[in-house]
């Protein structure tokens, strides 16, 4: 149980952060033989609302499939940063986006504001594919898979003709990440 | 890698099971968290030379389904609790006139619209008495997404082999997660096939309730002509009110899968042996309790699971052998309290307690763990 890694992506329905949950535990599972659970969690409505997608990574088999003690967590609304981080570890850490949360009033664990917004707007041109970048924080900040493995499994699952812009996308977050890690 | 592994969501991994097992139709209503079994399946089934149909509502999707059974199809429908409750009418159909078909029930919360998108175990005892009138059915309760692909195929198999229908009692937390799945080679697995009857059909009854055996459905449109109806029916199929002929025909749905239940269980047993207190649990409660498990003996408590994934016919005689041995045993569910019933009818002097949460939201094994420890003090 303790080599349990715990992720958390929340946000609004329609950000993509369920096919991100999705790609992470893809890249685990598929690519480097770990064992990955993705679960999500969203309201009756087809867009808007609260919704979260974790992902579970262990050597172990995973019983419980829902993240309890959150070690990484990156938050796209307001709303759902409030409403989620109580799971969060005190070792854990938070990525929030700079422009869309701005409320820390519960915050926990370690936190990181990054431009994800500001950087899909500047280099994608738009918010497609703010999600990828979020992935790609993650992604590069806890090290739980390689980037090799990260982008098997994202370009399995973008559709034809937007590869570029994804492996666009997902560098932006990795080089977001390293920037952090530099602070 | 020599074996297909793929991650995938629980309904995915039973619309691929159903493919495997050789499912010629599919007929459903779209309902939430079901709907990505019947998004599948209309991808896929058509691209095999298979039939799939949205119909009007969950009534006629099951009819369509017996229909299609009738004409010799393995046929599936898949649903959530609104359209369960919608479903009983013909649920009793079926097992009266011994239609074979797999019905999927991704459990939500309820009763009525209740909690589209979270989970719950609350349509247990639905799944054996829903449907009004004595009969027995078949339930599977899988507690992982590749767990959903197999018992998908052997829910098929079990309803050719019986003549009947069978219940797969999913969440929405199986349902919907994903995780590992290791797609068998169709040689490596049993599929059973429906079969034209041994005579010709002049000699041809479509139901026997004296032999023993479950007579072949024949398929409509084979040259074998049939009546089917829901009225109490002798052998041939047509109606009878003979007290005699009533009788064998009531025995009969109940002796055809009590009397095959060594055929049709299957659970696991998890650290059961040196146990002092037994957890019954299925689906992905039995997730949880496993971890609890673990928690548990960690912290010296000896703690068991027996694990139905046959769920109906409820396992009588493995809960009745270990309460034998085992004094204290816990039922975590996502109810009010169901399957708790089963085990304390079982219960040989040991002392039974219901977990019960009901908030939207899975049990936890923390929640599960508290629990054990409060019954090892009393």
């Amino acid at each position: 149980m303790s080599d349990r890694t715990e992720f958390r992506f929340a946000g609004s329905g329609g950000q993509g952060l369920i096919l991100a949950g999705i790609i992470l535990a893809d890249a685990a599972a598929i690519y480097e033989n770990k064992n990955a659970v993705q679960t999500q969690s969203y309201g009756p409505e087809a867009r808007g609302g609260s919704s979260k997608s974790e992902v579970i990574i262990s050597d172990s088999p995973i019983e419980y499939p829902k993240a309890t003690m959150v070690d990484y967590m990156v938050t796209l609304t307001q709303e759902s940063f409030t409403k989620y981080i109580k799971d969060v570890k005190d070792s854990g850490i938070v990525i929030a986006d700079k422009e869309l949360v701005t409320d820390f009033s519960n915050a926990r664990g370690k936190l990181y504001l990054v431009d994800m917004v500001k950087s899909a707007r500047e280099e994608l041109g738009k918010l497609l594919g703010l999600n990828i970048i979020a992935l790609g924080v993650l992604v590069e900040l806890s090290g739980i898979v390689s980037h090799e493995s990260i982008e098997q499994a994202l370009m399995k699952r973008v559709p034809k003709g937007f590869e570029d812009y994804n492996k666009k996308a997902i560098e932006i977050g990795f080089r977001l990440a390293k920037e952090i890690k530099k602070q | 890698m020599a074996k297909n592994i793929k991650l995938m969501q629980g309904n995915e991994a039973i619309a691929e099971g159903a493919v495997i097992a050789g499912c010629d139709f599919f007929a459903g209503y779209p309902i939430t968290p079901s709907s990505e079994v019947a998004e599948i399946l209309s991808s896929k089934l058509p691209k095999i030379g298979k039939v799939f149909l949205q119909m009007e509502d969950e009534i006629a999707a099951l009819g369509a389904v017996l229909g299609a059974a009738l004409g010799g199809a393995k046929a599936l429908t898949a649903t959530s609790g609104p359209g369960m409750s919608l479903k009983q009418e013909h649920i009793g159909y079926a097992s009266m006139c011994e239609i074979p078909c797999v019905i999927i029930n991704v459990m939500r919360g309820g009763p009525s619209t209740g909690l589209p998108t979270l989970p719950a175990q609350g349509d247990v005892m639905q799944a054996k008495w829903g449907t009004h009138g004595d009969h027995a059915i078949i339930a599977i309760t899988p507690s992982s997404v590749n767990e959903s692909l197999y018992e998908t195929i052997r829910a098929f198999n079990l309803a050719v082999k019986y003549r009947t229908p069978v219940l797969i009692l999913t969440d929405e937390i199986i349902g919907h997660m994903r995780e590992k799945v290791v797609i068998p080679d169709k040689s490596d697995i049993e599929i059973i096939d429906v079969k034209l009857p041994g005579v010709p059909p002049e000699k041809y009854n479509p139901y026997n309730y004296t032999s023993g055996e479950v007579t072949p459905l024949a398929p409509m449109g084979e040259g074998y002509r049939y009546h089917v109806t829901g009225l109490i029916h002798g052998e041939t199929g047509f109606p009878s009110q003979k007290t005699d002929v009533i009788q064998n025909a009531q025995n009969w749905l109940m002796d055809k899968i009590y009397k095959n239940i060594k055929d049709i269980e299957k659970f696991e047993e998890f650290q059961t042996e040196d146990a002092d207190i037994l957890l019954v649990a299925y689906g992905s409660t039995s997730r949880s309790s496993r971890q609890a498990i673990m928690m548990a003996r960690s912290a010296g408590i000896k703690a068991g699971m027996f694990r139905p994934i046959t769920i109906w016919p409820f396992p009588d005689e493995q809960i009745s052998a270990l309460s034998k041995k085992i004094k204290k045993i816990l039922v975590p569910e996502m109810n009010m309290g169901q399957v708790i019933f089963e085990v304390q009818r079982n219960a040989c002097g040991s002392s039974v307690y219901g977990l019960n949460v009901v908030n939207g939201e899975p049990i936890t094994p923390d929640q599960i763990y508290e629990k054990i420890k409060e019954i090892s003090k009393i």
